[in-house]
């Protein structure tokens, strides 16, 4: 539980369900904020505090479970190692993969409960073969992406109560029950750092490391301050003082991390047909292995769904798109979809 | 709360007078006030003008520890010393740590034995360094976490003319206590730890000694503390420190018993369990264990979840739980103190929810262990 609207109504149906239900807060950073300014973080004081009082509405018992060191070694390391790697990674999977349906749902399980329901926005639909996941009944509030990392197992121990219900009606449900959660707004910056600053964040632990910025020519028309502050397809803050001939603005094309070197372009060059992904993770029946299939691709968390042809290895995902997507960074998540079902996700490795 | 205690708060809670109130009503309440300040006086061992009522125990241990200093830095710049154990309650380590961010103070932190002793001969090494620079010593009667009772009467005897400041929240009306035996100079107390109300405290600070007040107004206790005086509650506190001290003597038999059988059917189910804390004299109602290789947390979820109530490190703002800082004092590594569950009884405990406790805990270690095997950080690591 959060502290957030959205845990809260979640855990209020699990227990209309009938089922035996505890709170948990997670404690994910050693020395927690007091309290957020605007919507930013997700760890503060306030917001276990308010998950206490909606756990105490909704009469329930509530513990606070310290997963920071966990959180620390697996999402915020694997955020730095990442970028240092030239590479853009989105932490809110790595967290969803690695704690709330891990290292969370593992202790819950040793402990003798059954499942980890969460407020996200997805749908579970039980059949012969286990469970198949689909996106929520609302396309705005949908969070199947996110979810897209979590395997078989970790699925059969995930509930996700909210997906047949948009998110209007879970405010005013949430009203109705009497959890003043209700007008928070909703979190999307990254919890861990709170001044919304990620160059900043990531300078400070990884140092000024001073490089080239160069053309696709190869030739250096400015200088950064640090290749890993760079994501593929960023327009703003490369400070060049030599102007195209056409006076077109430029976009990161490359972050290449091994001679610390960022190249620019033209927009046009960003345009992706074909995207590789490494270690795939297969969150219903894994597809045939290296036949086509149709489907769609989605690289963002609220991004368009793109129609696609994918093929599957053991090790990988290939994804040809019908329309070229403009710019896409390495270490982003690669989910794949046969209609509103997640068949699985991957990360971005290579882009052509 | 006791429900003599109760009586007398609900019965004075209509009589609105106050007892800083020269009319008749004012009198009343007076009279009750001064014969709540007589009875524990007569149970701390303190002449009735030594008790100076508060709002809580946080409150009395700002008001020692912040007074004392400040009294001392004004009369001499160079007494900026202030020495406490390094495993005092946050209402202590707090006040103090305080002084140090914004007053100037140097805070020298006295060692704490594996037994959970204050290290008497270090203390001796910083008193004999530093005698003329020292503003204060907080040294607590009893530790909250753990149970092991201080020397305090010998700190005192180091201490000399050095003020001796000793929170006796945890002591009072538990275990033996008195103020003038020990010869401290100042010592809180706190009327909800012995079946009093909520809200009310006192700092005992032996006559003749003015520290600088916290809080400015009406100067009500003693010019030293200002506030109106919440009659109900100090008649309450009143009652319930004379009852406690009245059967302390047999709560301690009782409670002290229920600990031992605690400890046995613990050790019992659960052979590698460590207990924390080891002196001569303890507190009869605290036990500390550590269960290797289990997260403290885990535990605590599964034994509320079959009606037992334990602590893990002292909840902080939030409820956060942050690693005791006790149970570090005392050597424990981290991951050896975060398996450590903390066992409250008292005078409403029975003998067989202890019984239910041997039952229960091999079960839930066992089941707490797989939990920390799964995430890869059990094993190991030993208390």
């Amino acid at each position: 539980m959060s502290g957030g609207v959205d845990s809260a109504v979640a855990a209020a149906r699990m227990v209309d369900a009938g089922h035996e239900v505890i709170g948990v807060h997670l404690a994910l950073s050693s020395n927690p904020q007091k309290y957020r300014s605007g919507a930013r973080g997700c760890c503060t004081i306030e917001d276990s505090h308010d998950a206490r009082r909606a756990a105490d509405v909704i009469g329930i018992p509530f513990y606070i479970w310290d997963m920071a060191e966990e959180f620390h070694d697996s999402v915020v390391e694997n955020f730095i190692e990442e970028y240092s790697q030239g590479r853009t990674p989105n932490p809110c999977l790595r967290c969803n993969e690695k704690i709330k349906f891990a290292a969370v749902l593992d202790r819950a399980k040793a402990l003798g409960y059954d499942a980890v329901a969460t407020g996200h926005y997805a749908q579970l639909r039980k059949n012969e073969n286990g469970q198949t996941m689909h996106r929520a009944v609302d396309p705005l509030k949908d969070q199947s992406y996110v979810l897209a990392v979590l395997n078989r197992n970790q699925i059969a121990g995930a509930l996700f109560p909210l997906g047949d219900t948009k998110k209007e009606d879970i405010r005013k449900e949430a009203q109705k029950r009497g959890l003043f959660v209700a007008n928070k707004p909703d979190s999307h910056d990254i919890c861990f750092i709170p001044s919304g600053n990620n160059a900043g964040w990531l300078r400070d632990r990884l140092g000024n490391q001073s490089g080239p910025i160069v053309n696709e020519l190869g030739e250096q028309i400015g200088e950064h301050q640090g290749a890993f502050t760079y994501t593929i397809g960023q327009r703003r803050g490369l400070h060049l003082s030599v102007p195209t001939e056409t006076g077109s603005p430029r976009y990161v094309l490359q972050v290449e991390a091994k001679t610390n070197t960022v190249v620019v372009g033209s927009r046009e060059s960003l345009a992706v047909t074909t995207i590789v992904g490494e270690k795939p993770i297969w969150c219903g029946e894994a597809p045939q292995k290296e036949i086509q299939h149709r489907g769609f691709a989605q690289v963002r968390a609220h991004g368009a769904a793109l129609a696609c042809t994918f093929t599957a290895t053991d090790t990988s995902i290939t994804a040809q798109l019908d329309e070229p997507l403009m710019g896409l960074a390495t270490g982003q998540g690669l989910a794949i979809y046969d209609g509103d079902r997640v068949v699985g996700s991957a990360t971005v490795s290579e882009t052509y | 709360m006791m429900p003599e205690a109760i009586a007398a708060l609900t019965e004075q809670i209509s009589n609105f007078g106050n007892a800083s109130s020269l009319h008749a009503t004012g009198r009343a309440a007076r009279k009750k006030v001064e014969e709540a300040r007589e009875s524990i006086a007569r149970s701390v061992g303190c002449a009735p003008s030594e008790v100076i009522f508060t709002g809580s125990g946080t409150e009395s241990n700002n008001l020692a520890i912040k007074g004392f200093y400040w009294s001392a830095i004004a009369r001499n710049p160079n007494r900026n010393v202030v020495i406490v154990s390094a495993f005092e309650h946050h209402a202590t380590l707090e006040p103090v740590e305080w002084l140090e961010e914004h007053e100037g103070a140097i805070v020298r932190r006295i060692p704490i034995s594996p037994a959970g002793i204050v290290d008497l001969k270090a203390l001796t090494a910083i008193i004999e360094s530093e005698r003329d620079r020292i503003s204060v010593i907080c040294v607590m009667h009893s530790n909250n976490e753990i149970g092991t009772i201080q020397p305090i009467k010998e700190i005192v005897a180091l201490a000399g003319s050095i003020p001796v400041h000793c929170d006796a929240v945890q002591s009072f009306g538990k275990v033996a206590f008195d103020f003038e035996e020990l010869g401290l100079h100042s010592a809180t107390i706190s009327a909800h730890k012995i079946g009093g109300p909520f809200g009310i405290a006192a700092l005992i600070l032996k006559n003749g000694i003015d520290i600088t007040p916290v809080l400015h107004g009406g100067g009500q206790e003693r010019d030293i503390r200002s506030g109106t005086l919440n009659t109900p509650a100090i008649v309450a506190f009143g009652v319930a420190s004379r009852l406690s001290i009245e059967e302390r003597d047999r709560n301690y038999e009782v409670v002290s018993g229920l600990r031992r059988l605690l400890a046995t059917v613990v050790n019992e189910a659960v052979s590698d369990a460590q207990i924390n804390g080891n002196s001569a004299h303890m507190l009869p109602g605290i036990l500390s264990v550590t269960f290797p290789g289990t997260e403290g947390d885990s535990l605590l979820v599964m034994l509320d979840n079959v009606g037992i109530s334990t602590s893990t490190g002292s909840a902080c703002s939030a409820g956060v739980q942050r690693t005791s800082h006790v149970l570090l004092a005392l050597g424990l590594s981290e991951t050896v103190a975060r398996g450590t569950l903390r066992f409250s009884l008292g005078r409403t405990t029975t003998e067989s929810e202890v019984i239910r406790v041997g039952e229960v805990i091999a079960g839930i270690v066992m089941k707490a262990r797989a939990a920390l095997t799964i995430a890869g950080k059990g094993g190991g690591e030993k208390a």
